[in-house]
C-alpha cells in the first residue's frame, strides 16, 4: 500500500488520533511528528504483509511511543507532563492496544484552535491543519496565500498556544456562547472558502467539523449552522451553467436541487428552532429553507423572509443584513420603499458590489432603466471575480 | 504561569468613571489576593512624568515622555499567577479600568536554568 493510499485510509481517523496526541502531550509539533512517524511505520508493517489489528488505536499507540522516544532524546525529558506520560506508558501493556478506545479530544482541541486570543485567519488555518488533517500547502492553496506565509501563520499560532498558555479545555458556563460563536464562525469561514470558488472538499470538511461539534456538544446554533451549510450545498448543482456561468437563485432550475438533503436539513433545523433559543445561524438557515421550499422565485414567502431578516438584524445589526432586508422588502411589498431603505445604507455600503447590484435590479423593476444601467456599471467596477462580472454584464444587457 | 496584566487607558478617564474607582480597585485587589492569583501590582504616575532611555553605540540618550506617544497610556499593572490564559483573561476582565481602556495580557517569560 502506498504512502498516499495509507494516508487516505487513515484520514478519517487521523484528526481524532492527532487530537488525542495533542491533548496528551500538549505539543502540536511533537504530535504531528509522532503521527507522521507512526504512518511510516504503518506503511512498513503493511508492506511486510502484516495488517495492524485495529487501525486507529494501533496508530495512536505507535504514535505515543514515537512521541516518547522523541521526548527522551530531547531536553524536555524532565517536564512534568512528560513524566506523567512516561508513567502512564509503563502501566500500559502492549496487548491492550487494540482494545483501547481512542478518547475523543477533538472538542477540546477545536476550542483551543478557535481561541479568541488567536487571530481569526490563524484559527481557520490551525483548525484545518489539526482537525481536518490538511497540509500547510493545501491550506495555502485554498486561501490563495504563499506556502511560506501559511507555514509561518501556523508556526506562530502554535507558538502562541504554547507560550501564552492557551488551555486545552471545553469552555464552561457563561463563556460558552462567545466561544462557541468563534468555533462556528471558523467553520462557516471554512465552508465559504470552499463554497464560493467551488472547492467541495473544503465545504465537506466544514460540514464534518460541524457534525463533530454537534455530536460532542449539541446546541441549537450548531444545528442551525449545519442546516444552513447543508441547504447551500443542496442548491449547488443549479448554481452554475455547463459553461461555468453563475446562475442567480431567481433563475436556478429548482428540479436540480437535492430535495432529499433539503428535507433532512429542514428536519434538523425544526428540532433546533423548537428549543426556542434562536441565533444568527438558525435564522439564516430558516431564510434559506424558505427559499428551498418555494416552487419558484415569484411564489417565495417574501413577507416571512422579510420578518426573518428583521429578526436577524436585531441579533446582528450589520449593513449587509440591512441590505438583504431591504431587498426582501422590495419583493414583499413596494420596491419604492425598498429603494429608500437602500439609500440610507449608501454611506456604509457604497464600495460593496452587491449594494449596487441590488439597487440596479430595483431601479429596473421601477422602470428606470437609465439609472439601473449606471448602477450595473458601478457594480461591475467593484468585482474582481470573472463569473460575477459576466453575470452582471448579462443583466445589464437585458435592460430595455 | 505568571501573567502581566498591563492597564492601558486614556489619561484622565478617571474623571468619567461611574462609581468609586479606588473602592473598585480595592475590591479587585482583595479578590485577587483571596484567590491566590495576586503576585504584585502598582499604579504608575502619568506619562508626563515618564522618561525613556536608549543606548545606541555606547551612547545613552534620555528623552522626555513615554516610549510610544499614543492616546492610551500604560497606567498600571498586575502580576498574576494563573493556571492558563483563560484564567488570566478572566481576571484581567475584572480590573475596573477594563471598562474604559484595554488590559494587555502578556505571559511572563521563563528562562531555562
Amino acid at each position: 500500500m502506498s504512502q498516499t493510499a495509507l494516508a487516505l485510509a487513515f484520514k478519517a481517523d487521523s484528526g481524532r488520533v492527532l487530537a488525542a496526541l495533542i491533548a496528551q502531550f500538549r505539543d502540536f509539533d511533537l504530535a504531528e511528528e509522532a503521527l507522521q512517524d507512526a504512518m511510516i511505520e504503518a506503511a512498513r508493517t503493511w508492506r511486510d504483509g502484516r495488517t495492524p489489528s485495529c487501525g486507529s488505536s494501533w496508530l495512536l499507540a505507535v504514535a505515543r511511543r514515537r512521541a516518547l522516544d522523541r521526548i527522551r532524546s530531547s531536553k524536555r525529558a524532565n517536564d512534568e507532563i512528560v513524566l506523567q506520560n512516561l508513567n502512564l506508558l509503563a502501566e500500559n501493556q502492549p496487548d491492550d492496544e487494540a482494545a483501547q478506545e481512542i478518547p475523543d479530544e477533538r472538542l477540546r482541541l477545536i476550542f483551543t484552535c478557535c481561541h479568541p486570543a488567536l487571530a481569526e485567519e490563524a484559527q481557520v488555518a490551525l483548525t484545518l491543519r489539526t482537525l481536518c488533517g490538511l497540509t500547510a500547502r493545501e491550506i495555502a492553496q485554498a486561501f490563495l496565500v504563499p506556502h511560506a506565509t501559511m507555514n509561518q501563520r501556523l508556526t506562530r499560532a502554535k507558538a502562541k498556544i504554547r507560550n501564552a498558555g492557551i488551555p486545552y479545555r471545553v469552555p464552561e458556563g457563561p463563556e460558552i456562547p462567545e466561544r462557541l460563536a468563534a468555533v462556528l464562525s471558523v467553520i462557516y469561514l471554512i465552508f465559504n472558502a470552499g463554497y464560493a470558488p467551488r472547492n467541495p472538499a473544503l465545504s465537506a470538511e466544514a460540514l464534518r467539523l460541524c457534525e463533530v461539534v454537534h455530536h460532542l456538544q449539541p446546541l441549537p446554533e450548531t444545528s442551525g449552522l449545519w442546516a444552513l451549510m447543508r441547504l447551500h450545498m443542496a442548491r449547488d448543482p443549479a448554481r452554475f451553467t455547463a459553461d461555468n456561468a453563475l446562475v442567480s437563485l431567481k433563475d436556478q432550475d429548482r428540479s436540480l436541487w437535492d430535495h432529499a438533503a433539503i428535507a433532512r436539513a429542514k428536519t434538523r433545523l425544526l428540532h433546533a428552532l423548537a428549543l426556542s433559543r434562536p441565533g444568527v445561524y438558525q435564522i439564516q438557515a430558516a431564510i434559506s429553507a424558505l427559499h428551498c421550499e418555494a416552487p419558484s422565485w415569484a411564489k417565495t414567502d417574501w413577507p416571512q423572509i422579510l420578518a426573518l431578516y428583521r429578526a436577524l438584524y436585531r441579533l446582528s445589526p450589520t449593513p449587509v443584513v440591512a441590505l438583504n432586508s431591504a431587498v426582501a422588502e422590495a419583493h414583499a411589498g413596494s420596491p419604492t420603499a425598498s429603494l429608500a431603505s437602500l439609500e440610507a445604507l449608501r454611506p456604509e455600503l457604497d464600495g460593496y458590489q452587491p449594494f449596487h447590484a441590488a439597487r440596479a435590479e430595483l431601479l429596473a423593476q421601477c422602470g428606470d432603466a437609465q439609472a439601473a444601467r449606471l448602477e450595473y456599471d458601478r457594480a461591475i467596477s467593484l468585482t474582481s471575480a470573472p463569473e460575477e462580472r459576466t453575470f452582471l454584464s448579462k443583466k445589464q444587457l437585458e435592460l430595455p | 504561569m505568571q501573567y502581566m496584566a498591563l492597564i492601558y487607558a486614556e489619561e484622565g478617564y478617571q474623571a468619567n468613571y461611574e462609581g468609586d474607582l479606588m473602592a473598585d480597585y480595592g475590591q479587585f485587589g482583595q479578590e485577587a489576593m483571596a484567590a491566590g492569583v495576586f503576585k504584585a501590582g502598582d499604579a504608575l504616575m502619568p506619562v508626563s512624568d515618564a522618561s525613556s532611555v536608549q543606548v545606541r553605540g555606547g551612547n545613552t540618550t534620555v528623552t522626555d515622555g513615554p516610549f510610544a506617544e499614543t492616546k492610551e497610556a500604560l497606567g498600571g499593572y498586575y502580576l498574576l499567577e494563573c493556571a492558563d490564559l483563560d484564567e488570566a483573561l478572566k481576571w484581567a476582565a475584572k480590573i475596573p479600568t477594563a471598562k474604559y481602556g484595554t488590559i494587555e495580557v502578556r505571559p511572563v517569560m521563563v528562562f531555562d536554568q
